[in-house]
């Protein structure tokens, strides 16, 4: 039988697991000794809302033809991903504290054919648009009606290859994919603008109107606050209402912040990958608010 | 006398005839690479990417998720080094079955020069985990190979030649991953190649009989996975080894041979032939083969030198 869209939790509901998943990926982080941190929040309301009121999928059979597809195309974000999988039920909770360890489904980049969920393997910048369209151009041939997702990230526009795609996509009239940016305005190490205001908020890519731009390329974009529920919630609607309309893609840029709902992470670029100390954990899980009882991260570290 | 590109084209627009999985996708170069025969013929089985090789690899891996199995139609060079990341990240390590046939492979591209000429591949490609590459030498081993990859689970790498040569199989040829082929028997030494230049390669053995010189020719069709075995046998108890190929010398078929005896502890002599490290350059296919020591005659006049030392 064909995945069924999940009943839509209540904005509540989705600011409560969005906490849980932001808590999931700073403690498994701090456990693993290395990851990412900055992206997995800013993206994490977008994935919560995705997975949890949007995707048809079934993770009781996670390959299954019909299911909607998914590609983290910003694949270094694979922390976020994995612990939303893992709260939608695609593997067990504890095998969070596997991430990025030896003989471990949970790669630092995701890996399709360990991870449970994973639809394409990811983590070389620029790769997951093209693909997606692949995936979206095969099932418009094939008839089948499944919507393709896939997420980028804001430094992630500058790979030239991502550019290749947005020329073709509309080409082909994929109305049936989806690109979402993750714009969380902030990238490794900045975009250098002067000496001593290195980071500016408004790059990377913030030169760029990038409405006009895909607007220009025959893509449909819609404009969000991307820790806004309600806001998603009608793009994604608009997106997939879309699909046999016009023939043209649709990309959501949402505007977020790096480091979302932790205030030591929060619009920090140093924390685009961290390690919590016991402290900060502290910190974070005291703001996030996660509901007893506290899950503890393993303490151990083989780094 | 066809060339391989021809036979890739009049192939593939079988292959597509008989299955609606097999889609090739072009990277405007249809006309060259006779994609062009696909989309005349069956245009639902063509699929224009555009001038964005990446984008191809990128759409090729997308498609074979939801089963199809599509083939790469563009200039070696342009996948194996523009997409190079691409094929090895969505290709190789997902093991997807998507067939890069690339045509104008090596030195001869019709006087398109060092911007599109690819004499790195084998050592690029074969350096790859999970990529299989094979190098056919004429019209009929490509027809074949190019079947034998329709059916494959994984990953392909052909490499194909934009001009005819003289053939060195016949139309029964029936291709076998891996087989290592004795295409001349000689006892004075064996020449080892690869790819179209076997073809050449059996030229200069004919050559060399007019010096008196018996040269066995052994065709390596399959770069990898390679039958250690097979070419041991064929080519390691003759008193010297010589391989020759349409590639730099780094890396490529030679280099494997060289691997191999030293793996197996054969002490045999093995002097390669191919481009050294250096870049060609825009000329007639006689001018390139002759000034890097690929026409039949300059191999032959390098063996002769080879055996005086």
């Amino acid at each position: 039988m064909t995945p069924e869209k999940p009943a839509r939790p209540s904005d509540d509901e989705l600011a409560a697991l969005s906490r849980e998943g932001r808590w999931r990926v700073i403690s498994t982080v701090a456990a693993s000794g290395a990851g990412h941190i900055g992206g997995p929040l800013s993206a994490m309301d977008l994935l919560i809302s995705l997975y949890f009121g949007e995707l048809r999928i079934d993770p009781a059979q996670p390959q299954h033809p019909d299911r909607d597809r998914f590609i983290l195309s910003k694949g270094h974000n694979a922390i976020g991903l994995y612990s939303v999988l893992a709260m939608r039920g695609f593997f067990p909770l504890d095998e969070l504290a596997t991430f990025d360890r030896g003989d471990s489904r949970l790669q630092g980049h995701p890996d399709m054919k360990l991870t449970p969920g994973v639809d394409a393997s990811s983590g070389s910048l620029g790769q997951g648009l093209s693909a997606g369209a692949g995936m979206a151009l095969a099932a418009r041939r094939l008839g089948k009606t499944f919507h393709t997702w896939v997420m980028l990230g804001d430094g992630e526009l500058e790979e030239g290859m991502v550019w290749e795609s947005v020329i073709s996509a509309p080409r082909y009239g994929l109305d049936n994919l989806t690109a979402i940016v993750d714009l969380n305005g902030l990238q490794q190490f900045g975009w250098p603008r002067q000496e001593h205001d290195r980071f500016d908020r408004s790059e990377p890519m913030g030169h760029t109107d990038l409405e006009a731009v895909f607007t220009g390329f025959g893509w449909r974009p819609i404009r969000i606050d991307g820790h806004d529920f309600g806001a998603i919630r009608r793009a994604f609607d608009e997106a997939t209402g879309a699909r046999g309309s016009d023939g043209r893609p649709s990309v959501i840029l949402a505007d977020t912040a790096k480091g979302r709902g932790v205030s030591f992470a929060e619009g920090a670029y140093r924390w685009h990958n961290g390690v919590a100390t016991d402290a900060q954990l502290a910190v974070a899980h005291a703001e996030l608010g996660f509901p007893d009882p506290q899950p503890e991260p393993p303490k151990e570290s083989i780094r | 006398m066809r060339s391989q590109r021809q036979v890739w084209g009049d192939t593939l627009v079988e292959l597509v005839r008989g299955d609606d999985r097999v889609v090739v996708i072009d990277g405007d170069l249809a006309t060259s690479t006779m994609a062009s025969r696909v989309a005349e013929q069956h245009p639902d089985a063509f699929i224009q990417a555009g001038i964005a090789e990446q984008s191809m690899v990128g759409m090729a891996f997308g498609m074979s998720t939801l089963g199809y199995r599509p083939w790469l139609s563009s200039f070696g060079v342009f996948l194996t080094h523009r997409a190079l990341d691409q094929v090895r990240m969505l290709v190789a390590q997902t093991g997807a079955p998507v067939r890069i046939a690339a045509s104008y492979a090596g030195l001869l591209n019709g006087s398109s020069g060092k911007t599109h000429q690819d004499i790195e591949d084998l050592a690029i490609m074969r350096a790859m985990p999970g990529m299989t590459v094979v190098a056919p030498a004429d019209e009929f081993e490509a027809a074949a190979a190019i079947r034998w990859a329709d059916t494959f689970a994984g990953p392909v790498y052909l490499r194909l030649a934009r001009d005819a040569v003289a053939p060195v199989f016949d139309s029964d040829y029936r291709f076998e991953l891996g087989a290592v082929r004795t295409v001349r028997e000689g006892a004075d030494l064996a020449l080892v190649s690869t790819g179209v230049q076997t073809s050449r390669t059996l030229a200069a053995a004919e050559l060399l009989e007019a010096h008196g010189i018996s040269a066995r020719v052994v065709h390596a069709p399959t770069i990898k996975p390679l039958d250690p075995a097979g070419l041991l046998a064929a080519a390691g108890g003759a008193p010297l080894v010589i391989s020759v190929e349409e590639h730099t010398v780094i890396g490529g078929l030679g280099s494997l041979v060289a691997e191999l005896f030293a793996d197996h502890g054969v002490t045999t002599p093995l002097f390669r032939i191919g481009l050294a490290d250096e870049w060609s350059e825009s000329a007639p296919n006689d001018f390139l083969l002759h000034k890097h020591g690929l026409s039949p005659r300059r191999v032959c006049e390098q063996v002769l030198a080879r055996l005086r030392q």
